[in-house]
């Protein structure tokens, strides 16, 4: 791009033909000093009129109160936590949880956008319209306004029943105002096992695709690595189940008079903001996808059928591989808008990071010191995210040429 | 009101200049404004509540509104602030409010830690339990495995959490920030149980129950906590924290006297018990001390009414019963130190 | 020649409906069964939508009827359009929000059309921003005050965001420029301050603005809760726009600068009178779409406790006997949001045409 002119864009230290490298360069030295000391000045002031007001009105600062008791209970957590935890800890349910969101929000809206990317591009005529205007309708609707919509409709009793003499959908899923519950496979090593297994399946799929892209660059041979990586992924969760005694057992959700108890549960505030920021997101994925699709010269599609290959070979075998180059760097942006956009759980009470940060914040009365907190986390993880992308990046550059 | 204009003329000008006030001088700068800005409830019947005109009633309004009477000799110059939980006490310690009457619960951590003062309590609360009818609950003891709707931020919820805990109890609590959205989340079915201050419950239950039916819903007779709620200033200005402490404790030692708004000025006049000659200024010394003029603790029950008034006309229709609010002498544990 | 035309054989394809069908819908088996699929279920779902908003709906403000009404309620927005319009703003002055609103949007469309662009349109911004606060705020030429809290609704929306993006424009420029600048120390500072304010959440920001800024101040200096926050978004917008502004910046050809220099121009000359002008006109269409963006960031005020657009119908839904019906509210608030930012990405789609078409 036109990043080329990056350098030459200011001439504060090139030559200039009016006047004196040396004057240029102390005016340079002069501009910074001034400007830097107008801002430090200005931080400095406002930081001591903080220490000031802080000391004045006696209020306490610092971190201590990261190690006190919490002593509030937090909804949905997937480590241990009660109220006898720190504040700490009820900051790093707080993390996990809007890491968790955000991961299963990247891959679903990832999911969604891509497909409806294509989509928008079919020859067939309806879906290409119906498609649009998804991406122009989510797209134009404020990601809050639409989180909140899920909540109300998730939490209408018009819609839904209540969860005290729940009717189950079928067998034991229940489908309720406080969420859906299903049955959940009781602990047993078996289902340890087959969790492990996935993650070593996706590294062995991964070594699998790698060697036989190479295999197929230097002998032309192909290899279904589609249909084997898609038996290894399933397959091998499923023999580690078998071989650790084939569990069968689950818990299921039983009526109590407070409605539900027990087995697997999604609540509705989870499902209100997951449904939200990924069908925003997809939105915007899919425009990208479009338009990284859209980039990609006709001729290479031309090229493809007159070799006789397949729409759906040209489309992932050609297309997509060099739409990439084009679909990734504004994607990423996506990925961080959308884990910044999920700290408007606390919205609708889903325990994110700026949910409990909240709670504490209101508890302690600290309000820089968990500020603080939450805008460090939220940075790592934008620049976690960023780099990421970034290496991922660089590395599909790097295999086109 | 200035308020706008001020505003305005901040903003045009630079942050750094326009209305600095005397360091310190809380007092001073409510005199100087000619205002009083009291930060309050967004909406909760009985204690502070906007009508659609935006005028606000309640007893945490009215304590606003009698120590404007007394320092300002008008119980009209009050500005209200409507305040989240989150909001209050960083709007009082930074002086956006000049004092905080938003049933706030009196603990050691925020007296100290938090750099305010409570000048009194202004309402005996405690955290109680509301559930449907149908769900045919007696005693928060049969509350296990529940699901509790809670405001985050709160007292209540760690007396939520406490309570279970030394009753060996669980419970999954559903924590929404603002009020009307819990108000919601019970009444559509969320959540089993409803907690917050018993006040709070019987306000919401009358106000906020679908189509009227306050009768669908009850609360139970446990109270789990001390919940002494009432107006509180920030550090650093005693002589102000002790009127807006001796405006409440008048209100008081009024209904004791039987001084009410009717017959306040006349009882000035005639009244022959030294206490009311005193509390009325009839008898010089109490307004000097607080550095008011002598009619300050008249005007302000003039404006407002005495304790027993206010309660009266805030809270009784809300179907509460005075219990502990009830003055010492009348078996309840509302005391007020003598004026004298 | 008239005998070999004969001889041809028909031209594959007809205009006309049915080769229209055949060519975009029918053209291959597998969307053959696509099309059909899709038209199976719309046939049902669009009667079904249809008798939810339109049939089987209650039009009249009466939440009796609602309650036992099988479609939409649009009942509610009859009640409370007053308050989802312009929020808790004094009933018998909402002439004003209203007025307002409507400069807003004449100034915002005014500013869109570029055979407008010049000095007077600075000078109907410079007018027009001070008037639609006195309007909102009276206090003069006769009119009643009304504080800032009371302010809400669409009005409010429009304020955050036009205000917003309009008053960090400066800032953003400034910031581009110190971005790109080879002055170390300026550099970094700008790049530490966008990277820091795009690598948090809006809503952190607007945290430190309701809740840090007023300790930052020196004593009995206090910002209103609207200003807190609309300083917050500001800066929020500044790093945004700065880096849209950047894009055009880069996008400058090399020739530019060593001409300004030829010149002997000085910095500030050279940026403001060639590399700016050319670099704002490439980023139209970008600037158009953060725009967009922040218009809908506006919603966020609500968690902080303001009412714009969003908020004021939250708090329409707050009356016990409507609280049911806070879907359709939000439906219709919707519509609103998408009218509006659909134009504006609409025009950002026409700019870029235009552009094109300049550069060709």
């Amino acid at each position: 791009m036109a990043d080329s002119s990056v350098d030459a864009r200011t001439t504060g230290t090139r030559p200039s033909t009016s006047r004196s490298f040396y004057d240029k360069e102390v005016q340079a030295i002069l501009w910074q000093v001034v400007i830097l000391t107008i801002v430090i000045g200005a931080g400095y002031y406002l930081y001591s009129n903080m220490q000031y007001n802080l000391e004045k009105r006696q209020i306490k600062t610092g971190f201590d109160f990261l190690s006190r008791e919490a002593g509030f209970e937090i909804g949905e957590s997937l480590i241990q936590y009660s109220a006898a935890s720190t504040y700490a800890r009820a900051f790093v349910v707080g993390i996990i949880n809007t890491l968790y969101m955000a991961a299963i929000g990247i891959v679903l809206a990832t999911i969604i956008g891509t497909v409806i990317g294509i989509a928008t591009l079919s020859q067939n005529w309806l879906v290409a319209k119906l498609t649009e205007w998804y991406i122009h309708i989510l797209r134009n609707i404020p990601v809050l306004l639409q989180i909140i919509f899920w909540y109300v409709v998730f939490l209408n009793d018009r819609f839904f029943q209540d969860a005290r003499g729940a009717e189950p959908l079928f067998g034991d899923v229940f489908v309720t105002i406080r969420g859906i519950y299903a049955p959940i496979p009781l602990a047993h090593v078996g289902w340890t096992a087959a969790l492990i297994a996935i993650p070593v399946a996706v590294v062995a799929v991964w070594i699998l695709s790698a060697w036989a892209k190479r295999r197929q660059t230097l002998t032309g041979e192909t290899f279904p690595t589609f249909w084997v990586g898609t038996a290894v992924l399933l397959g091998l969760p499923v023999i580690a189940w078998l071989a650790f005694g084939a569990p069968w057992e689950f818990e299921s959700p039983r009526a109590t008079r407070f409605g539900l108890r027990g087995g697997g549960r999604v609540t509705p505030e989870f499902m209100a903001v997951l449904v939200g920021l990924t069908v925003y997101t997809s939105a915007f994925i899919a425009e990208i996808v479009r338009a990284g699709i859209l980039s990609v010269h006709k001729g290479q599609t031309e090229a493809g059928r007159a070799l006789g290959l397949r729409d759906s070979t040209i489309m992932y075998q050609i297309i997509l591989p060099q739409a990439l180059r084009v679909i990734i760097p504004p994607t990423t942006s996506q990925y961080l808008n959308l884990t910044k956009n999920s700290s408007l759980a606390v919205a609708v009470g889903y325990p994110d990071l700026v949910s409990t940060g909240n709670t504490t914040l209101n508890q302690t009365g600290q309000a820089p010191e968990a500020i603080l907190i939450m805008m460090a986390v939220y940075l790592s993880i934008s620049l976690g995210i960023s780099l990421f992308m970034n290496w991922y990046n660089a590395k599909i550059q790097l295999v086109e040429r | 009101m200035m308020g706008f204009k001020r505003t305005l003329a901040v903003a045009a000008i630079t942050a750094f200049s326009a209305t600095s006030a005397l360091a310190g001088a809380s007092l001073d700068a409510v005199v100087k404004r000619g205002e009083l800005i009291c930060g309050v409830n967004t909406g909760l019947g009985g204690f502070s509540i906007p009508d659609s005109a935006g005028k606000w009633t309640g007893l945490d309004v009215d304590v606003c509104k009698a120590v404007a009477a007394a320092i300002l000799k008008d119980a009209s110059k009050v500005k209200f602030v409507p305040l989240t939980a989150q909001q209050r006490f960083t709007a009082l310690q930074t002086g956006e409010v000049d004092i905080l009457s938003r049933n706030t619960t009196w603990t050691l951590t925020r007296d100290t830690s938090l750099g305010l003062n409570f000048a009194g309590v202004s309402y005996y609360d405690g955290q109680g339990f509301m559930v449907p009818k149908k769900l045919n609950v007696k005693s928060a003891k049969e509350l296990d495995g529940a699901t509790v709707c809670v405001q985050p931020g709160t007292t209540t919820e760690l007396n939520l959490a406490d309570y279970f805990r030394a009753n060996g109890m669980s419970f999954t609590p559903v924590v929404i920030e603002k009020l009307q959205e819990v108000n919601a989340a019970f009444f559509s079915g969320r959540c089993d149980v409803y907690t917050t201050d018993a006040s709070g419950l019987a306000s919401i239950r009358k106000n906020d129950a679908p189509n009227g039916k306050s009768e669908d819903y009850v609360i139970l007779p446990e109270i789990i906590s001390k919940e002494p709620l009432g107006p509180v200033v920030r550090h650093g200005d005693d002589q102000f924290f002790d009127i807006v402490k001796w405006t409440l404790n008048a209100l008081i030692e009024a209904e004791e006297y039987g001084v009410t708004a009717a017959n306040a000025a006349d009882m000035a006049k005639s009244s022959k018990n030294p206490g009311v000659q005193r509390l009325l200024g009839t008898t010089p010394g109490m307004g000097k001390a607080l550095g008011l003029d002598e009619q300050w603790a008249l005007r302000a029950i003039s404006a407002v009414g005495n304790y027993g008034e206010i309660w009266k006309k805030n809270i009784e229709p809300l179907g509460l019963p005075r219990g502990v609010n009830n003055l010492w002498t009348q078996g309840g544990i509302m005391y007020a130190p003598p004026a004298r | 020649m008239a005998t070999t035309t004969v001889s041809l054989p028909p031209p594959s394809e007809r205009p006309g409906p049915i080769s229209w069908l055949r060519r975009n819908l029918f053209n291959n088996m597998s969307n053959g069964i696509t099309t059909i699929l899709l038209l199976a279920a719309l046939a049902y779902a669009i009667p079904a939508l249809f008798n939810w908003a339109v049939t089987e709906a209650v039009t009249a403000p009466d939440h009796e009827a609602c309650r036992v009404a099988k479609g939409a309620c649009w009942g509610f927005i009859a009640e409370k359009y007053r308050l989802m319009a312009f929020g808790t703003y004094p009933f018998e002055e909402q002439w004003r929000p209203l007025v307002a609103s409507a400069a807003l949007v004449v100034l915002v469309i005014v500013s869109a059309i570029p055979a407008a662009w010049g000095r007077a349109l600075i000078g109907a911004w410079v007018v027009g921003i001070p008037a639609i606060l006195v309007l909102m705020g009276g206090g003069w030429f006769g009119l009643t005050e009304v504080e800032t809290d009371r302010w809400g609704g669409l009005p409010l929306t429009l304020i955050l965001a036009t205000f917003g993006i309009a008053l960090s424009f400066p800032l953003a420029v400034l910031l581009a420029l110190g971005r790109a600048s080879d002055l170390p120390a300026i550099k970094a500072l700008c790049i530490g301050f966008i990277e820091l304010v795009r690598g948090v959440p809006l809503i952190t920001v607007l945290f430190m603005a309701s809740l840090v800024i007023p300790l930052f101040l020196p004593e009995g200096v206090n910002f209103d809760k609207l200003l807190r926050a609309q300083i917050g978004f500001i800066l929020f917008a500044a790093a945004y726009v700065a880096e849209v502004i950047r894009g055009g910046l880069a996008a400058i050809p090399k020739g530019q600068y060593e001409a300004a220099d030829a010149l002997g121009l000085s910095y500030w000359y050279k940026m403001g009178f060639i590399v700016l002008p050319q670099a704002l006109k490439h980023v139209i269409a970008p600037l158009v779409n953060t725009f967009i963006g922040l218009f809908k960031d506006t919603s966020l005020v609500i968690i902080i406790g303001m009412f714009d657009l969003l908020g004021a119908v939250q708090v329409a839904s707050n009356d016990p006997n409507w609280r049911s019906f806070y879907v359709e509210g939000l439906l219709a608030v919707a519509v609103i949001y998408f009218v509006f930012c659909y134009a504006m990405a609409s025009y950002a789609r026409w700019v870029e045409r235009r552009l094109d078409r300049s550069n060709r």
